[in-house]
């Protein structure tokens, strides 16, 4: 009927007015650009790092709270950056030995670190896990930017035999193929035996006592940094057949990604990403839930008046006098403090205000001659307050949307930083709480503190400017200029 | 309706609120602190048969033994009349009378710098800190708010004017807390001019303290005043420019009064019935919005006293705190409606 398209020419009508004034543009804009992020989080990146999020094991070849490694930027002595290489170029060779039927095959991973730091790495480390019988040989090797090469290690694998097999896939032999996964450290002692022993022929300065990467990235005249390319070689040669499942070399930095990691060795850049669709659930969730409830709540006692509308109100003022943070705060520590139900306490206090705007508004509107016409013409109490009297509080419930929608996220994100949040998800409180607690301030981690609360802030921020826009839709006296 | 009838029916509503919080409060937080006491009282009761091997000597069996202590904790628990459950009416009925008469009882784990473990003791010895700090922030706050706004508010338009509403956007989209972070950060560890945790190392009978604890109160108060004024500022901006647009202030530019007083003399006047309500909802409001900023800084007041109490469960510190904010805040509320009633003579009537 005609007021459906009322009600849409109303909402475009304020559309337009939002889009008009600068500041309701600027806040669409930002908006815009916080839900595209949400969104391509939510598809590009896959969920497990969120649910893998407090599980150390998989954050455990990350680096230890490493600067954003944008920072060698600006900074004069460029601090190593964290490399995580998965992709070695792989080369395959067999070669007969005696009779034809026995082969050695030899597959060789090659790793090229391009490094260009004023500062040693931290450690590296070697990751592998690989299907084989029998007992290969590992060796592993660099050739440094100067040309010489330096052999870390040269081990057999542990023998592997049919009945140590697992249920991975089967091969000719008839059995399923045992897999073996090892991380080799440059902590290993063997490699740094391996290394005092070819250190004299190569280096000038003296390596004793120096851990392994230290020498192996130092110059060979002055012991300084030897930048460079250094191929890393691992070598398996095996009689029986090798397959090499996941092979990964890490050389540690105190540098990495857009965002650097914390003290728990997580990428705090998919931290923050994650955060984005969750502040913008919590905060649009308890606005709309709690304008919609307050809405509902104010217009029904405003139409009904009398001693209904007493009685409502008088529940309203008692919810209104409860104090809200000191309530929030025991909730979650008496009851859940899982992310659901926070949302709900949120809405449990956030309707009160808006069901008073609300009633005296419609205290207003049901004096207007069409909510009598309505009445005489014997329309139900529920369709004349849907159809008659919520349409006209839509811009005030709009306006109301925006402007809870920071008061929430804010709420939220102190009570994750007191430690009373949701602790199974990286929301930004939840980051500031695990920055506080690992003393991000004391230590000088401002990668760890400054964004979650910028990102706060800029979300906020949309809010408030579509928030003032729409205000002055609703109160044109505010409109001046 | 009078005057007269309309204060004691906000009174007696206040009460009913009071009471309706503090009986959610007992409801949340009772069943938990119940199983802690007992706990509790059962560790107590071993432990001190541990430590007197004499009184175990006595029994022949291990039954006889078990009996024993399961007594003594059974008497214990009577004695503090842990025997009937929390929701009982008369355990609630006793906690609630006990309440009206102000008497909030012993803190369970909680004690105060003095070493007191009476609840009116504690609040009273953080209420004063917590007034000191946020009191402080308040009132420097609205100084700074009802200048800038008024300067910003009789020149719409400016530079200073645009300044303020968009330093007054900005400055209220960060959380207190987050900013208290990076003060701390910023001003406590990479360049060292104040001390990161708020509370002064030194007790509080030592001379010497009062110098200590506004050196300590600095940061915080920093931070608060500068997150804080902004808004205000805003706010006072709002009413002036709307007074500036009236026909009296037209009227005296005509007749060539400056416009400094312009400004200051009657035009703020006429703004100040909203600025003064303003100003005594969040001077008492302020004290129970102080959760969160006093964790970040360590401030020894009522609202790290709150969350420590939350955090061990210790109900009767949780009570007595919950009452004292609650009556802030109620009493913010009074306040303000009465004033703004008072300024405002279409509210009066229509109430």
């Amino acid at each position: 009927m005609s007021h459906a398209a009322v009600d849409a020419g109303g909402l475009r009508d304020t559309w337009r007015e939002i889009l008009s004034s600068r500041m309701g543009a600027a806040g669409v804009v930002i908006l815009a650009a916080l839900i595209i992020t949400s969104a391509a989080t939510i598809v590009v990146i896959p969920v497990e790092t969120l649910q893998e999020w407090n599980n150390p094991k998989s954050w455990i070849s990350y680096p230890k709270a490493a600067v954003p490694a944008w920072t060698n930027a600006v900074l004069p002595q460029k601090i190593p950056e964290h490399m995580m290489l998965d992709n070695p170029a792989v080369s395959e060779r067999a070669v007969a030995v005696g009779d034809t039927t026995s082969m050695i095959t030899t597959t060789e991973h090659e790793f090229a670190v391009d490094y260009r730091y004023d500062d040693f790495p931290s450690d590296f480390i070697y990751s592998f896990s690989a299907e084989y019988w029998g007992s290969p040989l590992l060796e592993m090797s660099v050739d440094r930017p100067d040309g010489s090469t330096i052999l870390l290690l040269s081990k057999a694998l542990p023998h592997l035999a049919a009945d140590r097999g697992g249920a991975e896939g089967r091969t000719d032999y008839g059995g399923s193929t045992p897999v073996h996964s090892e991380r080799i450290f440059s902590t290993d002692s063997t490699m740094r035996k391996n290394i005092a022993m070819q250190a004299p022929s190569i280096y000038k300065h003296d390596t004793s006592g120096a851990s392994t990467e230290d020498v192996l990235f130092s110059d060979a005249a002055d012991g300084s940094v030897l930048q460079g390319v250094y191929t890393f070689r691992v070598t398996v040669s095996s009689l029986e057949g090798f397959d090499m499942l996941e092979s990964r070399l890490v050389v540690g930095g105190k540098a990495f990604g857009i965002m650097g990691t914390d003290e728990l060795r997580r990428d705090l850049a998919i931290g923050l990403l994650w955060g984005t669709p969750l502040a913008l659930f919590i905060g649009i969730t308890v606005a709309v839930a709690s304008v919609v409830a307050g809405l509902l709540y104010g217009v029904y006692a405003g139409y009904r008046g009398k001693k209904t509308d007493e009685a409502m109100m008088r529940f309203n003022d008692v919810i209104y006098a409860l104090p809200a943070l000191p309530f929030l705060i025991i909730l979650s520590v008496t009851v859940s403090n899982s992310i659901l139900l926070m949302v709900g306490f949120l809405a449990m206090f956030g309707w009160v205000g808006v069901a008073k705007v609300a009633r005296s508004m419609s205290l207003q509107i049901k004096t207007r001659g069409y909510v009598d016409a309505a009445e005489t013409m014997g329309q139900s109490r529920s369709k004349i307050i849907t159809r008659h009297i919520v349409p006209q509080l839509l811009p005030y419930a709009f306006a109301s949307i925006a402007i809870s929608v920071p008061a929430a996220i804010t709420t939220e994100a102190g009570l994750s930083f007191l430690g009373l949040g949701d602790p199974s998800f990286p929301t930004w409180g939840q980051i500031l709480h695990d920055a506080n607690t690992f003393g991000a301030a004391a230590r000088g981690l401002w990668w760890w503190m400054v964004p979650p609360g910028v990102m706060i802030a800029i979300t906020g921020l949309a809010f408030v400017f579509i928030g003032n826009a729409l205000d002055s839709i609703v109160n044109p006296r505010l409109r001046r200029r | 309706m009078g005057l007269k009838k309309y204060v004691a029916t906000r009174v007696a509503t206040m009460f009913g609120v009071l009471m309706i919080t503090l009986l959610i409060t007992i409801v949340l937080v009772g069943s938990n602190m119940d199983s802690i006491l007992k706990q509790g009282i059962a560790f107590q009761v071993r432990s001190e048969i541990t430590e007197n091997p004499a009184t175990a000597e006595g029994f022949t069996s291990v039954e006889e033994f078990e009996t024993f202590v399961q007594e003594q904790i059974e008497a214990r628990t009577a004695l503090l009349g842990l025997d009937e459950p929390w929701y009982s009416p008369q355990r609630i009925g006793i906690t609630m009378y006990k309440i009206m008469l102000l008497d909030f009882g012993q803190a369970t784990f909680i004690t105060s710098d003095s070493g007191s473990s009476d609840v009116r003791e504690i609040i009273l010895e953080k209420l004063p800190r917590t007034i000191l700090l946020f009191t402080t922030a308040t009132v420097i706050i609205s100084i700074v708010g009802i200048f800038l706004g008024a300067l910003a508010g009789s020149r719409t338009g400016s530079v200073i004017d645009k300044l303020t509403s968009s330093f007054a956007v900005v400055s209220s989209s960060f959380p207190v807390w987050w900013v208290g972070m990076i003060m701390i950060f910023l001003f406590a560890f990479t360049y060292q001019v104040f001390p990161a945790r708020a509370t002064p190392e030194i007790l509080p009978d030592e001379p010497g303290y009062v110098a200590a604890l506004l050196y300590h109160m600095t940061l915080p108060l920093i931070t608060i005043v500068l997150i804080g004024f902004g808004a205000w500022a805003y706010l006072v901006r709002n009413f002036m420019a709307g007074i500036m647009q009236e026909d009296f202030i037209s009227a005296k530019t005509a007749i060539g009064i400056r416009r400094k007083k312009i400004i200051y003399m009657h035009a703020l006047k006429n703004a100040a019935p909203p600025i003064v309500t303003i100003l005594a909802l969040s001077l008492s409001g302020s004290l129970g919005g102080a959760i969160i900023t006093e964790a970040v800084f360590d401030w020894p007041g009522m609202g790290r006293l709150y969350f420590e109490a939350i955090t061990v469960m210790d109900l009767p510190v949780i009570i007595g705190a919950t009452y004292m904010l609650t009556v802030f805040f109620l009493a913010s509320i009074f306040i303000a409606d009465i004033l703004y009633g008072y300024f405002d003579p279409r509210v009066r009537t229509s109430s």
